[in-house]
């Protein structure tokens, strides 16, 4: 079997708590708690889960934008968690990311072409002259013309925002992008359009994706694989298929169960789970899911439950299964 | 038929902002009904005036630069477009009541969550005693589902999780057994299970309380999920209106089919998402014709020109297409549209 591009061990990332008079650290946050997967070379790896559970921080640590407090990242066969600042630079020539919010993360005072631009800066590539062609190819490929070069973020409505940061992304041939959120701040109509701007560049440039969301359908629609995380951990990951056909984790059935479909007619089946999301900062013990959950046994608040694979390619992290597991 | 009565008749509402471009109508010559006990949902995507709608309802345009320029807005034999402020005010939170997208915009910080529960109850109940109110307040909190009600009321807004306080807005909007309850995008910042928590308690409190719902939401699931009659709504104006199972299995105006096509569904995967192309238009900018005809797939001369009516297709449905005008249905082929 070929290597996979991205491999993730034991990943955690503690926030420090501080309050009281002095800023002391009172405790922390526990905003991902021991995780571990893989991303395979041309696929998309969905991660989905309730606000907080440590999806974006995930994807932030992939980039090192933020340093793990553990774990290892490994990336086309280099230890991303080990290099120094100036070759973690140059890596990320590699790893792209597109953020939710298009706005936020496009600065309003430069023109897109300046935009567009500044990655080819950073990373050195190309002439100047080779630097404005890449710039107005990239904006065709993103489904914008070579004129909008000159215009200013404002200018542009969402959906065509989201495509400059996807452009942006896309500018130093990146292998993997990291894409948190991208269609969630837009209409559903444009969502469409961004989605399959995504699939077709996926096709085309052949890209691998990790795709952060909250909406299920979307990331039914995009995945080969989906990782469902509660809380800091991963609940849940399996081919897409079997995720959404056959989830085995309480919290992956209640969450599916919990979606609005749009069909009057559907009749579904309800798990309901009780009560709020726990705070991360208090996690609750042995699995962390055993304060909501439907099928809670004695052990649950005691024992973490192992992440591990109960059907080839399906893992998960639930003492239900703990019988139907190789030891 | 349904032979529930009306009890708020929206009329040819036209609401505008006054900027320094000119009038920019938000709300353009919409029309609907809700009748008694029934959950009508109001779908439609960003900036198409839906939280103008319930604003002018409620009497909360921002004015200036806001203003209802025409239309009625009938609740009672009353239009209320016609009240002085103090009268609006005996109606909103008594008669009709409102809950919004962020609770936290509506819960004052500063009090208790009793504190303010009590506050709105006695601008309504003049006459109550104190334990009556206190009484009344407890019922509410238990009514939507919050656990300790009584401890809960001396906590601040700040303490209770997102979807806690959203029951807290839904306990004090039901105060007074309101006949309507208008609800903007009341589960849109909370997460799915919490969702669903309180897509639930709101149906529920519907049945059995009789109050009429008037959902509005972008999320066509939502829609699908919680309501019986669905007015969609784009660029200011009401294209399509219907019962949900009309409006979902058999769509009428372009614009509600392509937007029932571009939504990924979670129970299947769609080979390619129909994606309708162009932008959503800011409202205002288009002033001839059809405002879908830029985006529409069926757009013909007279779309670019004049600007379709909303034309009854059948007892209970009606859609703004000139595709369903009597008058071009001899003259078009129908099956473009069917297929
Ligand atoms: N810089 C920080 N300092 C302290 N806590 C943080 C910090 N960043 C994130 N957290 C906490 O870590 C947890 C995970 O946050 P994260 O942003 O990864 O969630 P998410 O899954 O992306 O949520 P959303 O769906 O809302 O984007 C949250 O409890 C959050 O409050
Ligand atoms: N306070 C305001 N001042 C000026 N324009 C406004 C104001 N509120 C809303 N609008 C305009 O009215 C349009 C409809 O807004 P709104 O009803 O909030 O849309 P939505 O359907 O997303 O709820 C918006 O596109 C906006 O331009
Ligand atoms: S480990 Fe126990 S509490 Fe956790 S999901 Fe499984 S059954 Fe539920
Ligand atoms: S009136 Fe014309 S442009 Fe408008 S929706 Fe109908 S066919 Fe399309
Ligand atoms: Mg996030
Ligand atoms: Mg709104």
């Amino acid at each position: 079997m070929t290597e996979p591009l991205l491999k993730v061990e034991g990943l955690k990332k503690y926030f420090p708590v501080t309050g009281g008079m002095f800023g002391r650290v009172k405790g922390q946050v526990k905003a991902v708690d021991d995780i571990s997967f893989y991303v395979n070379e041309g696929e998309t790896l969905g991660i989905v889960g309730e606000s907080g559970c440590g999806k974006s921080t995930t994807g932030r640590m992939l980039m090192r934008l933020l340093d793990p407090t553990e774990g290892k990242v490994t990336f086309d066969g280099q230890e991303l968690t080990s290099l120094s600042a100036s070759e973690m630079r140059k890596a990320r020539r590699d790893i792209q990311m597109v953020f939710q919010d298009p706005y936020a993360s496009l600065n309003p005072r430069h023109s897109i072409e300046k935009i567009l631009m500044e990655p080819l800066n950073v990373h050195n590539i190309g002439d100047p002259k080779e630097r404005k062609r890449k710039v107005h190819e990239f904006l065709e490929i993103v489904g914008l013309s070579s004129y909008h070069a000159k215009r200013y973020p404002h200018q542009f409505s969402g959906g065509q925002r989201q495509r400059i940061g996807i452009a942006r992304a896309l500018m130093t041939n990146p292998k993997l992008i990291i894409a948190d959120e991208p269609v969630s701040a837009l209409d559903v109509s444009i969502q469409a359009q961004v989605l399959n701007l995504m699939q077709d560049l996926q096709r085309d440039l052949k890209l691998t994706y990790i795709f952060i969301a909250h909406d299920l359908g979307v990331v039914r629609h995009i995945s080969d694989r989906v990782g469902v995380m509660y809380l800091g951990n991963m609940a849940e990951l399996a081919d897409t298929e079997s995720l959404y056909e056959k989830p085995l984790h309480p919290y992956t059935q209640a969450l599916l169960s919990a979606v609005p479909v749009p069909d009057p007619d559907f009749v579904r089946e309800e798990v309901v789970i009780k009560g709020d999301v726990p705070s991360p900062a208090n996690p609750p013990s042995g699995c962390r899911f055993h304060t909501r959950c439907p099928f809670k046994m004695d052990i649950c608040s005691q024992e973490i439950p192992r992440f591990a694979e109960v059907e080839p390619g399906h893992s998960v992290a639930c003492h239900l299964y703990e019988e139907c597991r190789p030891q | 038929m349904d032979e529930r009565k009306t009890i708020l008749d929206v009329k040819g509402l036209r609401t505008s902002f006054f900027t320094d471009d000119g009038e920019v109508p938000a709300v353009d010559n919409v029309d609907f009904h809700i009748r008694q006990g029934e959950v009508l949902g109001i779908v439609g995507e960003s900036g198409c005036g839906k939280s103008v709608t319930s604003l002018s309802i409620m009497g909360l345009v921002p004015s200036p630069p806001g203003k209802i320029v025409s239309g009625e807005i009938l609740f009672q034999d009353k239009d209320l477009t016609k009240l002085s402020d103090k009268e609006m005010r005996q109606i909103r939170g008594d008669d009709i009541a409102m809950i919004f997208q962020e609770p936290m915009t509506s819960l004052n910080p500063l009090f208790t969550i009793g504190n303010q529960l009590r506050e709105a109850l006695k601008i309504h109940k003049k006459d109550w005693s104190k334990s009556q109110i206190q009484e009344r307040a407890v019922e509410m909190m238990k009514l939507v589902g919050l656990p300790r009600a009584e401890a809960l009321l001396n906590d601040y807004p700040h303490q209770l999780s997102g979807g806690m306080r959203q029951r807290v807005m839904i306990a004090m909007a039901l105060l007074c057994d309101p006949k309507v309850l208008i609800a903007d995008e009341p589960t849109t910042a909370l997460d799915v299970t919490i969702q669903a928590q309180i897509l639930k308690l709101i149906k529920n409190l519907n049945e059995r309380l009789d109050t009429a719902v008037l959902l509005i939401t972008h999320d066509l699931g939502v829609v699908a999920e919680t309501c019986e009659r669905v007015v969609v709504m784009y660029a200011g104006k009401v294209v399509e209106e219907g019962p949900v199972h009309t409006i979902f299995n058999d769509p009428q105006h372009p614009y509600t089919r392509g937007l029932l096509e571009s939504v990924p569904d979670m129970r299947f995967k769609k080979e390619r998402l129909y994606s309708i192309p162009g932008n959503v238009p800011k409202p205002g900018s288009i002033k001839v014709g059809c405002k879908y005809a830029a985006r529409c797939e069926f757009a013909f001369d007279r779309c670019r020109v004049e600007d379709p009516a909303l034309y009854q297709t059948a007892e209970d449905h009606k859609t703004r297409c000139f595709l369903f005008d009597p008058k071009e249905a001899e003259s078009h082929d129908r099956t473009v549209v069917e297929s």
